[in-house]
């Protein structure tokens, strides 16, 4: 599935990726291909990429949102750091 | 005659520098120009996606859901955000935002103004500067902000209007700041911030069996602030942008001003040179004569 991360300052991640780990309001919840569509709330806490099955990236990031749709997510984050 | 001459010489020497420094200034600002312009561009998808997100949300709910943003009260104090730059030199840039800043004031809030009961925040040091010189409520708490341009900066100032608008403080907030359309142009713009204007809902919302996590009046809750954070985002980075435009424009009209005056300065000084020979000319051969006869 494809995964875009957009930021207030930049575009930080654009691409396709296995699946992506993140901090939702009511707790840590997983994305893989073909989900449904979904909006949720994120809150602050770690965000998991997994590029492949065994390659991962994280972030701290500071809360935001997500939605899914047509096998796309979208991550919209006020602030991301890199860990 | 040679004083004269001396005296046309020095000023054109004056004029060259101070056209020197103007066109300095035209390619700083272009430069930054450049960089503001594309802190916008790189803004725009995220800002875009959030209004996207937001009709998505609104559009698949029946019924309206009570916004507490929304909430439209009588109004008795108003606060204005006067958003200009740091720096002069940049045409009429901050006298216009300031103006449209006043006159916004004496049309919609003459009644408020009498009680005192409108309020100022400004950003930028200019604006600042000369609305506490006209006697108006001014804050210079966020006045800081373009010496670190950043989202979390002005984040600061937003959830700050946001929280005084909830606990009642103000009943109305506007933005005063120049939108920025290209670097000749600016347009100068009140903006209502909050209560969050009606809009009509945008088309070409997907109407998709979404799952929300949590409800989506949580949501909705949730995804205000963050638009508010992105709208004072980007009048400020607007601002910025029209600010080094502006500035870019004045110092282009300078340096063309300092080019004609050159060449006035220029004819006067041949002028004086050439009046100046021709005296020493006839003095030698009048005394040349002289001497003969």
């Amino acid at each position: 599935m494809i995964l875009e991360i957009l930021t207030p300052e930049k575009k930080l991640f654009s691409g396709e990726v296995y699946g992506i780990q993140l901090p939702g309001i009511t707790g840590l919840f997983e994305i893989l291909d073909r989900h449904a569509p979904l909006v949720s709330a994120l809150a602050k806490g770690n965000m998991k990429i997994l590029k492949t099955k065994t390659e991962f990236e994280y972030y701290t990031i500071q809360g935001g949102f997500v939605e899914v749709l047509h096998n796309k997510a979208t991550i919209l984050i006020e602030g991301a750091t890199q860990v | 005659m040679a004083g004269q001459l001396k005296e046309v010489r020095n000023r054109i020497k004056s004029v060259q520098s101070t056209q020197q420094i103007t066109k300095a200034m035209k390619m700083v600002s272009a430069a930054k120009l450049r960089r503001a312009q594309d802190a916008i561009i790189q803004m725009r998808p995220y800002a875009k996606k959030l209004q996207e997100l937001l009709s998505n949300i609104v559009s698949n709910t029946e019924g309206g859901s009570a916004i507490k943003l929304a909430e439209a009260r009588p109004i008795e104090k108003v606060l204005l955000i006067v958003i200009t730059s740091d720096r002069g030199l940049c045409g009429a840039y901050n006298s216009n935002i300031i103006k449209l800043a006043k006159q916004t004031i004496h049309d919609k809030y003459a009644a408020q103004l009498k009680k005192s009961d409108v309020f100022i925040w400004n950003i930028g040091k200019k604006g600042f500067e000369s609305m506490s010189k006209a006697g108006f409520n001014t804050n210079d708490a966020y006045k800081d902000i373009f010496h670190h341009l950043n989202f979390e900066t002005v984040q600061k100032a937003a959830k700050a209007a946001i929280k005084a608008f909830e606990n009642k403080e103000f009943d109305v907030i506007e933005i005063v700041y120049s939108e920025f359309k290209n670097a000749a142009t600016q347009r100068f713009v009140a903006e209502q911030f909050l209560p969050i204007p009606k809009t009509a809902p945008i088309k070409g919302a997907k109407k998709s069996d979404f799952i929300f996590e949590p409800e989506k009046d949580i949501l909705i809750a949730e995804l205000m602030p963050k638009i508010l954070n992105t709208q004072l985002f980007k009048a400020v980075l607007d601002c910025n942008a029209s600010e080094h435009g502006a500035r870019m424009t004045a110092m282009d009209k300078a340096s063309e001003n300092a080019n004609e005056l050159l060449k006035s300065l220029k004819i006067s000084y041949n002028r004086a040179r050439q009046a100046a020979i021709t005296t020493e000319l006839t003095e030698i051969v009048s005394g040349a004569s002289a001497l003969q006869g």
